[in-house]
């Protein structure tokens, strides 16, 4: 036994780290319990940093868990440790700075990392990626000097920070690839509804758009040349175009990797003693079976807590149940949330219903698949996403409240769901 | 992790009038955080914050707006730090944390800092707020459990909670006598020469526990110690055989606690009838066939007797109502300081009254509130007061379904169940000294 030997070492500080090291505790109060963050400072959560960037959350109060959380759970929180190589057969990884720590268990959480697409000229100019804090703090500081943002990529961390950039006063401009915003929640009337918004707001959505180059005009600032000739001046450039799960730390461990690094219902990894859990996990997909990337916070914080509960042996552990795609949306005061595969096109035993609320009272759109729920997206609709979520993975039969739920989808689902509440 | 507060919901009370909405709205200003939902079928329930012990919500906030305070219990938000994404909502499966577009946040029960609007504004009964288990934890979790881990109790049987508690409380400054029945048999007194309580316990027999006792005591008393001497008895050895040395010990005003741990018969030895077995009840020696249905008298009451004995204290408790039995437990060791005490504590049982371990507790709170089971104490000087007077009883059916040994009985039995209910109540109430709440 050596000082950096750990029963438990968790690889990542953010939802999914800490959830499980939180499940670890619970069953197992003494096994020395470790967490490595490649990180200077106290765990955070990716998702606060667009509100970091526009000021709205303070760097210093945005803390996932404190020195005192640490304590309380008897677990050790080592800074500065980026990890860039695992060996399973000697039960050990290394770190950038050479130093090396092994493991009985090991949770692997490091999330997901920017990417960058090959644009010509991007690597020459000044851009932002917006992951860490010290990113969101970079763009924060930015955002005072300048007066033009293009936001490359209309997925959640783009909508985000396109729309706080606008808050702030920038003139923003953002250009999407594919033609609706949100496209892996959204179906296109619920994206054009958000799209819209965004218009309302001086935002300018260019859909559709591919980036083919880019160019410095004065330091700091760049010219950008879309697909279809256009040409826009920012003094901020944001890319936002999506992320892939951070693993190259794995390049020569023999672990199986995909997109992700896959794992079973329990999180394990093919490799003894390795679990994966959130965004850089790759887990069933509910609805298909297939092992997918379902990079959210919600499947983080289950992945996590199950990871844990296996790492400790803990017997109340309930397997993986399936992944299905899952956001909530607050963006200019509206409310948006699509849970399940909400943006399906109707056709091959789907159905779907939705309700446009004439225009003015908000949009839901329900998809159903032999009476049972496996979508619903919302706008300005009061809805429970959990409840919904719980119906969608128990395959609830909807039968027998079919028009009942279509029509009041809200009291049908807590009603169907009250039945298990006692 | 301490107890904590909550507000308990009672279905079939509640109409649907939403009164607790309107009430909670105005105590907060805007949407209420209270939502009453047709369950199907006419019934009602309530979506409403759980102040879960290990709250998903809080799991899933990125910027650390929601917080479980372990003290209080609630789960508090921020304003300050919500950014408004709104994946607490993702987290929770009681429609308990919703995003409200007038308010243009989200929103949850914080039990408004301990005194719940929606709770008084109920006409019907059908919310309560719970805080007793908070306030006992907060009193006993510091003290030493007495009794050892690994226990052979049946699976559900209270009778290792009562004793828990009530070992923690008189300490180790204690001699304990338990007489044959459940409570040795469980491992109270050891095994094969392994203690089985972290203080002084004995194992009398069933006839002399109190005689014994008193020996114990008196004996201490002549060498000028203060030593808490408690029996903890079943039914068994305190209405039956153990009769004879408990009503001489009472009537002599021994300085003892007898606690008599009530299923209503012998169920260690086979589920025998005892004197205290309520009529109907099936047992092996009361079987239930053409010509038998069960029990075919009524059950001796104790407690009652006991207040005919000029002891300074007699209570009866449940472990569904743990705070009114820790009042009565510190009243009954101040009186046994003079005089004989006695508590009689229900103890049903899911072996031998056959019912699922997981249901105990809501047994022992049905007997209460259909009023089979009464709470009072009694003193001779304040006469009997009831201590969890029920203004509206369940029907006596909402108990008995609920008990395998009950179940051949048909609505003849049940009535004169019930009737015999009513009677004792009734005949308690004569010994009220004031108008009491039940009145």
């Amino acid at each position: 036994m050596t000082d950096t030997h750990a029963h438990y070492l968790i690889v990542g500080s953010s939802h999914a780290g800490r959830e499980a090291l939180a499940a670890i505790r619970m069953a197992d109060p003494k096994g020395r319990l470790v967490m490595l963050s490649r990180e200077g400072r106290m765990p955070y959560s990716p998702t606060i940093l667009p509100y970091v960037a526009s000021g709205r959350s303070q760097p210093d109060r945005v803390g996932l868990a404190d020195a005192e959380w640490f304590t309380e759970n008897a677990a050790e929180l080592v800074l500065n440790a980026q990890v860039v190589a695992v060996d399973p057969a000697a039960r050990a990884v290394r770190l950038a700075d050479g130093r090396r720590w092994t493991y009985d268990k090991l949770l692997l959480a490091t999330g997901a990392e920017p990417v960058v697409p090959p644009v010509k000229g991007l690597d020459r100019v000044r851009y932002h990626v917006l992951r860490t804090l010290d990113d969101a703090l970079s763009i924060r500081e930015r955002s005072t000097q300048a007066r033009r943002a293009v936001v490359l990529g209309a997925g959640l961390v783009g909508m985000h920070a396109a729309e706080t950039m606008a808050a702030a006063g920038l003139d923003v401009t953002m250009v999407e690839m594919r033609p609706h915003v949100l496209a892996e929640y959204f179906d296109p009337k619920a994206s054009a509804l958000i799209r819209q918004t965004f218009e309302r707001h001086s935002v300018r959505m260019m859909m559709g758009r591919r980036l083919l180059w880019a160019m410095e005009t004065v330091p700091g600032s760049c010219r950008l040349g879309l697909d279809d000739g256009t040409e826009l001046e920012a003094d901020l450039l944001l890319v936002a175009a999506g992320v892939r799960p951070a693993m190259a730390m794995l390049a020569d461990s023999g672990i199986t990797i995909d997109k992700g690094i896959l794992v079973d219902d329990r999180m394990r990894t093919a490799a003894p003693g390795i679990w994966a859990a959130g965004d850089v996990a790759q887990a069933r997909g509910f609805l298909t079976g297939v092992p997918v990337v379902n990079g959210t916070l919600p499947e983080a914080v289950e992945q996590g807590r199950i990871a844990g509960m296996d790492m400790a042996s803990d017997p109340d552990l309930i397997p993986y149940g399936g992944g299905i795609p899952l956001n909530t949306y607050g963006f200019f005061g509206r409310h948006a949330m699509a849970v399940g595969t909400a943006a399906v096109p109707e056709g091959d035993g789907i159905e779907t219903v939705t309700d446009e609320g004439n225009g003015q009272n908000g949009y839901c759109r329900i998809v159903l698949k032999d009476n049972r729920l496996i979508g619903l997206a919302a706008i300005d609709r009061v809805m429970d996403a959990g409840i919904l979520w719980r119906l969608i993975l128990r395959r609830t039969d909807l039968s027998p409240v079919r028009q009942q739920f279509l029509s009041h989808p809200l009291e049908t689902a807590r009603a169907l769901m009250s039945r298990g509440w006692r | 992790m301490p107890s904590q507060d909550t507000i308990r919901f009672i279905p079939e009370r509640c109409d649907g009038c939403g009164d607790c909405m309107t009430a909670c709205a105005k105590a907060k200003g805007g949407a209420s955080r209270i939502s009453i939902v047709g369950s199907g079928g006419g019934g009602w329930d309530i979506a409403l914050c759980r102040q879960c012990g290990d709250p998903k919500c809080v799991a899933n906030c990125p910027a650390g707006a929601l917080d479980k305070h372990y003290g209080s219990g609630i789960v508090g938000w921020s304003q300050d730090l919500c950014v408004d994404c709104h994946l607490c909502t993702i987290g929770c499966a009681y429609g308990g944390i919703v995003f409200e577009s007038a308010a243009g946040h989200v929103q949850k029960c914080d039990l408004c800092d301990g005194t719940p609007a929606c709770v008084p504004a109920c006409g019907k009964g059908a919310l309560e707020h719970l805080s007793a288990a908070a306030r006992l934890h907060e009193t006993h979790a510091d003290k030493e459990d007495l009794f050892v881990p690994g226990l052979s109790a049946c699976q559900g049987c209270n009778s290792e909670l009562l004793i828990r508690h009530t070992m923690r409380r008189i300490g180790r400054n204690s001699v304990v006598a338990a007489p044959p029945g459940c409570i040795p048999g469980m491992g109270t007194v050891g095994y094969n020469g392994q203690t089985g309580a972290k203080m002084p316990i004995f194992h009398p027999l069933l006839t002399n526990t109190a005689a014994m006792l008193a020996g114990v005591k008196r004996q201490y008393e002549r060498r000028g110690k203060d030593i808490t001497v408690v029996a903890l008895a079943g039914d068994g050895g305190a209405v039956d055989v153990g009769f004879q040395s408990l009503s001489g010990a009472a009537e002599r005003g021994e300085r003892i606690l007898f606690i008599c741990v009530d299923n209503e018969g012998y169920m260690n030895t086979g589920m025998q009838a005892s004197g205290s077995t309520p009529f109907g009840s099936w047992t092996s020696t009361t079987p239930v066939g053409t010509v038998e249905r069960g029990k075919s008298t009524d059950g001796k009451y104790l407690p009652q007797l006991m207040m005919g004995h000029g002891c300074a204290y007699v209570a009866t408790a449940s472990t569904a109502f743990l705070d009114d039995y820790h009042t009565k437990l510190e009243k009954a060791l101040a009186a046994s300081r003079t005089g004989f005490a006695y508590l009689h504590v229900h103890a049903p049982c899911p072996t031998g009254w056959r019912f699922p371990a997981a249901m105990t507790t809501e047994v022992c709170r049905r007997q209460v509130e259909s009023n089979f089971v009464t709470l009072w104490e009694f003193t001779a000087e304040d006469g009997l007061r009831f201590t969890h007077a029920v203004d509206r009883p369940r029907p006596l059916s909402d108990y008995v379904g609920m008990i395998g040994k009950y179940k051949h009985l048909g609505n003849a039995e049940i009535e004169r169940i019930q009737a015999s209910v009513n009677r004792r109540v009734a005949f308690l109430k004569g010994f009220c000294r004031q108008p009491s709440a039940a009145e």
